[in-house]
């Protein structure tokens, strides 16, 4: 929680001595509350006083290192306040007590969703390891999660289980801390190097746990949200988020895990809604039974969507882009310069195997039906591209197409660069595949 | 310092709207709550899930199980039967695509005709989408209110441009509630609501639809104007924001690539129908979490695995 300037000019000596470059010791307590000034600008704090305000300063929740992907560091509770900054990951599942040929199934299939969308990989991030059978068999079966090349998060209450574990495979994270193993657990997970996740019957049983962890020196924990029920899990997640950044609690300050094959297993759909409403509602690591083309798409669509910082706009440079091999001589399509329209349209010309120029003008980096509607996609601004590209110059073909979406712009487009022929292909660019191999 | 959580319950709550008449009503709205949390306190009206139906069948391409549950039906009543059965389904909303001037442009006298006959086919509450067409629709509209008058049915919806035309000839005639429709923006959101109520609309007869995306495609912008608006709401007491909140997710979804495209153009992407049904529940979860009080989906498999996220929840 954000310190007021009044609570740290109680902790300045109050002597007005200038040393910091500030006329009184409340300018410089402002100064720091502001963020604008560190306190360790004045030399004359105490200890005691620096300690309480380093405390204090910190953010409300840490980022947490799991198999190289920054998790939690949440200053917001919800997106339009700030921002976001780290997206939750997804994790597949295996577990000791799966038949052979189930294991061998979730490794065949985990490494086929594999993909780009606007410039990030979506791919299954972890591997969560039920380690339930004796220690042979939770190795073996951390080994081949190892193999798969993802982060391995294993989840074991048993600190001698466990210790042999990490000890045989590298892990990423271990979780299963709870009221009475924390102690040996937190051995292994430091002696590791990995976060340790904590879980408990409730959320004051898992504080408690944490707070016993913290005081013990470690502070690079996760919290698991449970899988006693839906309601519960869900309710943690909101409960333990709120707590963090509304009320300052920094035993909660943690990224958490969910595991939806305990809330939901072998039902597909219901996980893609709670992978969907955990990733609204902060959930972290999600684990899901399985990651098909089906449920990735629309999930690692939503995530790409909510973790973008509603401060920056994405944008691709106005300009032409030759597709498939373009030359001088292919066809023109014309769009807008919105990211996610770039990498849509651009993707279905390459699907298409046709030579295509795109021309990508500046349309304040607004979605097709968006920058028209804000008159910032026009046959004015489209006819300036023209001249401002020197287009005519630099390309020979005259064919030009519009999408489907501003079809009404066709006329105007015709009288402003009447050496062209102008076309109006379907709204929807997974149309464009069969529209431009018809065109040829 | 041992943790316990107080309640979080707002002084502010959303109002409540009533659509359709007696046993055969549905009220969405009235929570005093963040979307979801009913762990705070318990809420009269959950989200409700309704399942849409269409003027004109459906493209049942690699959909065997949306094509099962039509199989057989000759028209739109018939399919409004077929809908209402679905387990979960608390509405049935009937879009008319076929008045679409710019492709089958059916009469209006046609499609009232179809509107009365699936209604009183419908044991459950309607929900009635037009043609996007704002003319088309201001006409339709006015035409079917007065043909179902006394019913109490939801018309979405109303926007900038038609808000005054359909107010008036929907909800200050005939009683029935009217969608505010609006792009994306709280602003907007609000200034429509404003609009509307100037105009004389009860405040319980307007729902807010501020507009929907499928998700991977400018979804943010939904989910902040939605948030922001349930933030207004009930923690600034904004009455021109405290409308129940509807989301038509299918006709969104059902346009995206991920679940029009077949699998034998995208072998890597599996079979067609559980990525159109992943893509509305996804699609429908998050709005529910920013929160939706009703959300409109097409597959049966949605509206019972979305009805059972709320049932779950509760
Ligand atoms: C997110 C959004 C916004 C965001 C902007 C996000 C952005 N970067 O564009 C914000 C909130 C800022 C916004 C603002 C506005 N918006 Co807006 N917005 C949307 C929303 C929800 C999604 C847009 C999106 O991201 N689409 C995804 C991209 C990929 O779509 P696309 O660019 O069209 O590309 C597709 C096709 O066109 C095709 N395609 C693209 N290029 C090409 C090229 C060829 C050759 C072909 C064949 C195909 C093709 O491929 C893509 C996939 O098929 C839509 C509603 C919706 N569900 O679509 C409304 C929508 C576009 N907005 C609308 C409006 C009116 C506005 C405002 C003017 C509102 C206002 N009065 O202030 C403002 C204008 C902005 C400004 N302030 O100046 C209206 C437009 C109405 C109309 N039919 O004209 C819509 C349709 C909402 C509605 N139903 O009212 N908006
Ligand atoms: S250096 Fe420290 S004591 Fe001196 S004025 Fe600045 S804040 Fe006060």
């Amino acid at each position: 929680m954000a310190l007021k300037g009044l609570d740290i000019f109680k902790l300045t000596p109050k002597t007005n001595c200038k040393d910091c470059g500030n006329p009184t010791c409340m300018a410089f307590a402002m100064k720091v509350a502001q963020g604008a000034l560190s306190v360790d600008k004045c030399p004359h704090m105490s200890a005691d006083a620096l300690a309480k305000l380093s405390e204090a300063t910190e953010p409300p929740m840490k980022t947490i290192d799991i198999g190289g992907h920054a998790l939690g560091g949440e200053t917001v509770m919800l997106r339009h306040e700030k921002t976001l900054v780290n997206r939750n990951i997804f994790s597949g599942y295996l577990c000791t007590k799966m038949p052979d040929a189930e294991i061998e199934q979730v490794l065949e299939d985990l490494p086929k969703t594999d993909y780009e969308r606007i410039g990030e990989r979506m791919y299954v991030e972890a591997v969560f390891v039920n380690c339930l059978d004796d220690a042979e068999r939770c190795i073996t079966l951390t080994k081949k999660a190892a193999a798969t090349g993802r982060a391995v998060i294993i989840s074991c209450e048993d600190p001698e289980k466990a210790k042999a574990v990490a000890g045989a495979v590298k892990i990423s994270a271990l979780v299963g801390a709870n009221a009475e193993n924390w102690e040996a657990l937190n051995s292994v997970a430091t002696a590791a190097g990995v976060p340790l996740g904590v879980r408990g019957p409730d959320l004051s049983a898992i504080h408690d746990t944490i707070e016993k962890l913290e005081a013990a020196g470690n502070k690079n924990l996760f919290i698991d949200l449970g899988a006693a029920s839906v309601k519960d899990a869900f309710k943690n997640a909101m409960l333990i988020r709120r707590a963090a950044i509304k009320g300052g609690d920094r035993s909660f300050g943690y990224p958490t895990i969910v595991n939806l094959v305990w809330l939901a297993r072998g039902d597909f759909e219901t996980q893609a809604a709670l992978a969907a409403l955990f990733t609204m509602r902060y959930g972290s690591i999600i684990v899901m039974q399985r990651m098909s083309y089906a449920e990735a798409l629309p999930l690692y669509g939503l995530r790409q969507n909510i973790y973008t910082d509603p401060q920056k706009p994405m944008k691709v440079a106005p300009g032409i882009y030759p597709l498939n091999g373009a030359d001088e001589n292919s066809p023109c399509c014309v769009t807008v310069d919105f990211a996610l329209t770039y990498f849509v349209v651009s993707s279905e010309i390459e699907r298409s195997g046709v030579p295509v120029n795109l021309l990508i003008t500046d349309a304040g980096g607004y979605s097709v039906l968006t920058s028209w509607a804000a008159g910032k996609f026009s046959a004015g601004s489209i006819a300036s591209f023209f001249s401002d590209f020197d287009i005519e110059s630099k390309i020979k073909s005259r064919t030009l197409i519009l999408p489907g979406k501003v079809a009404v712009l066709k006329g105007e487009v015709e009288s402003k660069l009447p050496a062209w022929k102008v076309l109006v292909a379907p709204n929807e660019a997974v149309q464009l595949v069969r529209y431009l191999r018809e065109l040829k | 310092m041992s943790f316990e959580a107080k309640p979080v319950v707002y002084g502010a709550s959303i109002g409540e709207v009533t659509i359709g008449t007696g046993d055969l009503s549905l009220t969405i709205g009235g929570a005093n709550i963040s979307p979801l949390c009913f762990f705070e306190a318990p809420q009269k009206h959950p989200p409700a899930i309704g399942i849409e139906v269409s003027d004109l069948p459906f493209d049942t391409q690699g959909l065997p199980l949306l094509a099962a549950l039509y199989e057989g039906c000759s028209d739109m009543a018939e399919r409004v039967a077929r809908a209402a059965s679905v387990k979960g389904a608390s509405f049935v909303c009937l879009r008319f695509e076929s008045a679409d001037p710019g492709g089958l442009n059916r009469s209006v006298a046609d499609c009232v005709a179809d509107a009365v006959k699936a209604a009183a086919a419908s044991p459950l509450p309607i929900v009635i989408i037009g043609c996007k067409n704002s003319e088309k629709d201001t006409a339709l509209f006015t035409a079917m209110a007065e043909a179902l008058q006394g019913k109490n049915y939801l018309f979405l919806s109303a926007r900038e441009e038609d808000y005054k035309a359909i107010s008036a000839g929907v909800a200050m005639a005939y009683g029935h509630n009217v969608g505010a429709e609006s792009s994306v923006d709280i602003n907007l959101a609000k200034q429509l609501s404003v609009l509307m109520t100037q105009l004389g609309v009860r405040r319980d007869l307007i729902v807010l639809n501020p507009g929907s995306a499928a998700a991977g495609y400018g979804y943010e912008y939904v989910a902040s104007t939605m948030d922001r608006i349930r933030a207004a709401a009930l923690e600034q007491n904004d009455t021109m924001l405290q409308m129940p909140v509807i989301t038509p997710v299918s006709t969104e979804t059902w346009a995206v690539k991920e679940s029009i495209i077949s699998g034998d153009e995208m072998p890597e992407w599996g079979e067609r129908e559980p990525r159109a049904i992943q893509m509305e529940i996804v699609t429908a979860s998050a709005c529910l979490a920013s929160g939706s009080d009703a959300v409109i989906v097409r597959h049966p498999v949605s509206v019972e695995k979305l009805a059972a996220l709320i049932a779950a929840l509760l």
